[in-house]
């Protein structure tokens, strides 16, 4: 059993120890707590994988920014812990078998389609390189650059559209 | 060395769990954490692909994917605001007509 592997396999267990906790806990401010942890697990997972750049967006972007606008609406809404309801008393068991089914069922494909021995090694230090960074902007804007442009806009939309939605009407107009 | 495999499983593993914590929750914002995790596990499987084709194709899709997901949360908690605005309420129970 080799390092690489035990860091696997210790990090693969907080990630999906943080997912059970994000998905059972009662208080939505320990859900979003737990999810930035699985978020830095994967984005060590990602540095384990090789690609540095994405590691860092994934710690900026979604355990920064995205958690924070989400414990930031949590609190004001005062959502933490909502009254319990019992509407549909036989979903949840129904949705654990249906997660099980769900699981085997991606496993099976993924890795019978996948049909591969593969294995990842560490990444060597070359990965630290500002060559593979400019070989990773090269296909960004080069291959994918109308995509990365069609990105922008959807992210101007984005914004005019949460700024539309959550606007205060005046007093005179509605 | 880690077998791409391992991956791909924990990749399954965080997917349902995600989509566990769709069906199970009662709460919008959890509901919504939980389509962040299943993203987050379909990027996962992306770079872990990548890495073994020794491609950075996968590594760029995953960074629109994150793009996408800063806007969708963006749009989806404005919604949500503004629902509460309206109902006083978020239990995803209650949102049962199109209506305010």
């Amino acid at each position: 059993m080799t390092s690489e592997l035990i860091v696997f396999l210790v990090l693969s267990l907080a990630a999906v120890a943080a997912a059970f906790g994000m998905v059972s806990s009662r208080n939505a401010v320990y859900s979003a707590l737990f999810l930035v942890l699985n978020f830095v697990t994967v984005a060590i997972f990602y540095l384990l994988l090789g690609a540095p750049f994405i590691a860092m967006s994934q710690i900026t972007v979604y355990a920064g920014a995205i958690m924070v606008l989400f414990l930031f609406v949590i609190m004001l809404l005062g959502a933490e812990a909502l009254a319990p309801t019992n509407v549909l008393p036989w979903q949840r068991p129904l949705a654990f078998s249906l997660a099980v089914v769900l699981l085997i069922e991606s496993a099976y494909l993924l890795i019978s389609r996948a049909q591969t021995n593969a294995l990842i090694s560490a990444p060597d230090i070359t990965v630290n390189s500002m060559d593979n960074l400019r070989d990773m902007a090269m296909t960004l804007f080069h291959q994918f650059l109308l995509p990365f442009e069609v990105t922008s806009i959807l992210l101007l939309v984005a914004m005019v559209g949460a700024i539309v939605l959550t606007k205060r009407e005046k007093a005179g107009q509605k | 060395m880690v077998p791409v495999d391992y991956y791909i499983i924990l990749s399954a593993v965080l997917f349902t769990i995600g989509a566990l914590g769709v069906l199970i929750r009662r709460n919008p914002l959890i509901i919504f954490m939980s389509i962040e995790l299943m993203l987050n596990a379909a990027n996962l499987a992306f770079v872990a692909f990548s890495r073994m084709y020794d491609s950075f194709n996968g590594q760029i899709f995953v960074f629109f994917v994150i793009a996408v997901a800063a806007a969708e949360v963006a749009v989806g908690l404005a919604l949500i605001v503004e629902i509460f605005k309206t109902k006083k309420n978020i239990n995803i129970d209650e949102m049962n007509s199109l209506k305010g």
